[in-house]
């Protein structure tokens, strides 16, 4: 337990170091005529740069980037980084986004000079590795998902819900259908909706049953031939396994619709339970999660694609094709929906995934899936006990995946301490909070998945924080409400922030 | 741990999932390996590839091979950088934020826009974001994008606009650059932006003001397509009026990645902010006054506003952006421009050094800053496997996405590339075209 | 932020809206309960004069830090003035949400709609009913 939380807790409230410290910008550190960079001496004849262009092309002055040197540079990064909370510091529990163990190997193996100066454009008979990385990468994620055909180049998850739509898109109208609607559950992720705007589809919203899975009445009523998809994930977002897939599965199906699998979960059922086998056709997969990708603080990430032989064709181009041993990429697809974005995708964080899945093999993804799983329900037990079950209730009882809900709703009416509160209580105690207010149907809600990588040690600790702070609030509730105290900073005000947004610095106030 | 949760096994926990969609038996996949194993294999699969370091490269398009200085790679392996997730907790992400509030600071400035989000996934996804945007504002539903845009970025906006509906017209790029009459003449009342880029995909330098103001005159917003390490020397798209302007931002300190992850940026004018996509950074005070900021302006997106969100991003590219506020640091306000001048005077060299080569002759004659396209009295790619045969990447066949250029070659200059290896270049190139030229004669 | 109250000479529409009914006229706003629901509330956009609005229909949007609330017409009509200083200062709709936090006056369409609105008693129960 950080032990400035217990010095804090019912004493006065002493200014820390580094909140003393204020922060300062780079271009606030600048100063004329410092600089880094030494770049090379000119070795060509000179010419003036306004008779190269056109009238009126030219700069009149030049952007004021920082004047600064490398020492100050370094200094001002490395502070900044002291000021983030992260994975290899502490237990980051955030609900949804799978914060497991990045092997240092990933970065080792991504800086390889074949791969990070390897341009995008170059000819494929000498890209011959990286295509082969992708190549198997695709094969592991297509026997990973059940299903046959993967594409990698999506960015991210919800650029992978996006090309999923489209491809359900292109697949209908080759089909001469013109549907309208996309159904997906009211526990849905906000990406889900926002995809399905994009791709020119209406939300639909079905309902949850008292299981927490999906209401298969509201599904039957709402299932029929305007509805061109139906988004799930599997476990949902409440961290539980829909018994019901094999007949929602059908359903959908037996309306004409694809079905589509939010892959932000896979870290439950991998090796176990693949989305290809529950009736799924297209599956993101978001390699920043399952696979270890570093998030870096909102990226990057990546989310290929896998899916099923009838939506195969539609897929984005390039496709990697093997032919003689040798691999090549493929522009020629004439149904091809075309591109999600520039290259091949984010080849870098193929390079990390590809080394995990190498590492762990079948036996090892299976592995991680039921540890993780493990852990979950591990917390779960031991948060039925004590001050934690009794405010913190996990809103629906039973066996979890890899992630469960809580509801600060009783901690809320008994002791006026809410779920922002408890989160911001934990930053004192050294823990990344759950994610909170997520998923929506949940009041109070709080997502808590620990990963396979954390130890018994550390998921009981995390427990034994969250009865401790339960109990400053039963004593002070004011105290917990005006956590955190012992962070860079302490609560922000998001409200000031919004009204009058300050986004850049100003720049001519600095002069 | 079991006893504690009161069930047997671990296979307990899975009694949920139906026999139906388990898997029986393994993943057909390979055993695990050791750590130096998978090295191993990387390692190999790596040594397949040839890179920019094993061979000169005059390669673009896209993507350039620039200097990544050492300072970004030592500061990227920071835990505190590498292993966050999106800023939630901002008591706890001071510094992540911080660097997206300076580097938003950074793009405004060098593009001359208003504002900034703190990063998008890459070029093409930026531009067809800008499109969503355009969409959601002008309430319209064409796009006229020039012929003279980046052949990926357009079929990324394709892509995109199949999605909401909206169609996309292109205008030809005659002399490669895009005439603003015909520019003019394919914009009507349904448009709700144009699309071009500066330098264009051929390198040259567009007529900003004109095209803008043809766009402007029929209220169809510009999105314009800008190489940030021109901007020292280049005028700033915003001093044009464009209303959106996006681009690459690997040039700026990161690597080539065979294409990513990068970062694209995404700057546009004040008036436009509470339909960006993606996080935004704002700066604001903590509960006993001390400057700190947080992600802001939220109701634009997916989390909150759903089904009428400006994006459905969520992940973005902080660190790749990190990567590019670094660099933009370690360049510093001179060495932005002295970038861009060291590159248009090779390039300028580099053109008249080629141009006088037999058997090859400039495809244009507008103004360029770091790319060029010149054509060949030869077939393109038997040069360029010929080239490469010498240990030199010539650059991108125009053919591949122009028919009409199907002898053309786009080549492009970093501060990377000296004198002697253009000239070095050139010497080839006139070699290989002439004996390209022999083998096609003697086959005829 | 204000005491909850709700004032008796209002009319009230169960989305949250209140309408005070003067003449042909009417000015309209949200209630204390919809603004402590949306909690500090940071942007408030009304719609240009001349806007006809529809009874039950949205007719702006309102956001705090975390949530965006669509404003319903509790009566139909056309917008005569906008409450423009709730752009530079949209916490006014917390502090005083039945004076200077209205958001519209319209010149209403039918002012025998006005009849099917709550009055003080129905509202608060339908509170309490907890909708």
């Amino acid at each position: 337990m950080n032990p400035d939380a217990q010095k804090v807790t019912g004493a006065h409230v002493t200014e820390t170091p580094m909140q003393a410290e204020r922060a300062t910008t780079i271009f606030e550190k600048s100063h004329p005529g410092r600089r880094a960079a030494a770049l090379p001496a000119l070795d060509v004849p000179d010419r003036d740069v306004s008779e190269l262009l056109p009238a009126g092309a030219a700069r009149a002055r030049g952007p004021r980037m920082p004047e600064i040197a490398e020492p100050e540079i370094v200094r001002h990064y490395n502070r900044l980084s002291r000021r983030n909370f992260d994975l290899d510091s502490g237990f980051y529990p955030l609900g949804s986004c799978t914060m497991k163990h990045n092997p240092k190997l990933h970065e080792r193996a991504a800086a390889l000079p074949g791969f990070s100066r390897l341009h995008p454009l170059q000819p494929a008979e000498r890209a011959q590795g990286a295509l082969e990385l992708m190549w198997n990468l695709e094969r592991s994620l297509s026997e990973i998902c059940g299903l046959p055909h993967v594409c990698l180049q999506p960015s991210a998850g919800s650029h992978g819900e996006l090309s999923g739509l489209l491809l359900t898109k292109a697949y209908h109208e080759d089909r001469g259908e013109h549907r309208t609607k996309v159904l997906a559950p009211d526990t849905s992720h906000g990406t889900n909706p926002a995809s399905v705007t994009m791709a020119g589809y209406e939300t639909v919203k079905v309902a949850t049953n008292e299981r927490g899975g999906v209401d298969i009445d509201d599904l039957r009523a709402k299932a029929d031939d305007s509805v061109a998809c139906l988004m799930l994930t599997n476990p949902n977002t409440l961290g539980l396994f829909d018994e019901n897939i094999e007949e929602i599965a059908s359903i959908m199906h037996g309306v004409g619709a694809t079905l589509y699998y939010d892959g932000a979960n896979l870290n439950a059922v991998m090796g176990v339970s693949r989305p290809g086998d529950m009736g799924f056709d297209i599956v993101h997969v978001n390699l920043h999660k399952s696979f270890t990708q570093p998030h870096g603080g909102g990226g990057p990430g990546s989310g290929p694609i896998a899916v099923s032989d009838r939506i195969a064709p539609y897929l984005p181009v390039p496709r990697i094709a093997q032919k003689d041993g040798r691999f090549e990429l493929n522009t020629d697809e004439p149904k091809s929906i075309g591109r999600m974005r520039g290259f091949q995708g984010n080849f870098g964080v193929f390079v990390r995934s590809y080394a995990y899945i190498c590492s762990l093999g079948a036996e090892g993804l299976k592995a991680a899936s039921e540890t993780a799983v493990l852990n979950a329900n591990y917390m779960l037990a031991k948060g039925r006990e004590g001050r934690v079950g009794k405010y913190l209730p996990v809103e629906f009882d039973r066996t979890c995946k890899h992630e469960y809900v809580l509801s600060a709703a009783p901690a809320k009416k008994e002791l006026n301490v809410k779920a922002l509160d408890i989160a911001k209580r934990l930053l004192d105690f050294g823990y990344h909070p759950p994610t909170i207010y997520f998923p929506l149907l949940v009041d109070e809600a709080m997502m808590i998945e620990p990963t396979e990588t954390e130890t018994v040690e550390t998921l009981d600790g995390f427990i034994e924080a969250l009865d401790k702070i339960l109990e400053e609030a039963e004593r002070d509730p004011e105290f917990v409400q005006n956590a955190p105290y012992t962070t860079p900073v302490r609560r922000l005000d998001e409200a000031a922030a919004a009204r009058n947004p300050v986004v850049t610095q100003d720049l001519d106030a600095l002069a | 741990m079991l006893d504690a949760i009161g069930v047997g096994s671990v296979d307990d926990l899975f009694n949920d999932v139906p026999d139906g969609v388990r898997l029986q038996g393994p993943l057909k996949l390979p055993a695990g390996k050791t750590e130096d194993e998978v090295y191993t294999h990387l390692a190999e699969l790596a040594g397949k590839n040839v890179h920019a370091d094993s061979e000169i490269s005059f390669l673009g398009a896209g993507m350039y091979d620039h200097y990544q200085p050492a300072i970004v790679d030592s500061i990227l392996s920071r835990s505190e950088f590498l292993t966050p997730y999106t800023p939630y907790q901002p008591e706890v992400s001071q510094g992540g934020l911080q660097v997206m509030f300076e580097y938003q600071t950074a793009i405004a400035e060098l593009t001359g826009m208003d504002v900034s989000n703190a990063s998008v996934y890459e070029g093409p996804s930026a531009m067809a974001a800008a499109a969503y945007l355009a969409k959601l504002e002008t309430g319209r539903s064409r796009f006229v994008v020039s012929a003279a845009v980046n052949p990926q970025y357009r079929a990324t906006l394709k892509t995109n606009a199949y999605g909401y509906g909206s169609s996309v017209i292109e205008v030809p790029a005659a002399e490669g650059l895009t005439d603003p009459a015909t520019l003019a003449a394919a914009i009507d009342d349904d448009t709700a932006a144009v699309f071009l880029q500066n330098p264009n995909f051929f390198g040259a330098v567009e007529d900003l003001a004109a095209l803008v103001e043809a766009a402007h005159a029929k209220g169809a917003l510009v999105v314009c397509v800008a190489d940030p390490l021109t901007l020292g020397i280049l005028a700033p798209p915003g001093d044009f009026g464009v209303d959106i302007c996006v681009g690459e931002g690997q040039t700026l300190g990161n690597r080539l990645d065979f294409g990513g992850p990068s970062f694209g940026f995404f700057a546009a004018t004040q008036k436009l902010i509470r339909r960006m996509p993606g996080r935004i950074a704002g700066e604001t005070t903590d509960a006993d006054g001390r400057r700190g900021w947080v992600l802001t302006l939220q109701t634009r997106e997916q989390h909150i506003r759903r089904e009428k969100a400006t994006s459905n991003i969520c992940t973005s590219q902080a660190l790749n952006a990190l990567a590019g506020m670094i660099y933009l640091s370690w360049l510093g306000r001179a060495g932005i421009v002295e970038i861009g001048e060291l590159m248009i005077k090779r390039t300028a060299y580099a053109r008249e050094t080629l141009a006088a080569v037999e058997g090859v002759e400039l495809l244009f004659d507008a103004p360029v800053v770091r790319e060029f396209a010149i054509k060949l009295d030869a077939p393109v790619q038997t040069v360029l496997d010929q080239l490469a045969l010498d240990g030199i990447n010539g650059g991108y066949p125009l053919g591949t996405d122009y028919p009409e250029h199907e002898h053309g070659l786009l080549v492009a200059i970093t501060e990377r590339r000296s004198r002697a290896q253009i000239d070095l270049l050139a010497e080839r190139l006139g070699a290989a075209v002439a004996a390209a030229r022999e083998t096609v004669g003697a086959e005829a | 932020m204000a005491e909850e109250h709700y004032p008796e000479d209002l009319k009230y529409h169960p989305e949250h809206d209140w309408a005070r009914v003067e003449g042909d006229a009417a000015t309209l706003g949200i209630t204390w309960f919809a603004q402590d629901a949306l909690g500090e509330i940071v942007f408030f956009e009304p719609p240009a004069v001349g806007t006809q609005l529809i009874k039950d229909s949205a007719y702006a949007e309102v956001e705090s830090v975390k949530a965006v609330s669509e404003v319903i017409a509790p009566l139909s009509g056309e917008v005569i003035e906008a409450n423009g200083a709730l752009g530079d200062a949209p916490e006014t709709i917390n502090d005083d949400p039945y004076g200077e936090g209205w958001m519209v006056k319209i010149k209403l369409a039918d002012p025998g709609e006005a009849d099917g609105l709550l009055d003080v008693t129905a509202y608060r129960q339908h509170l309490e009913e907890g909708v």
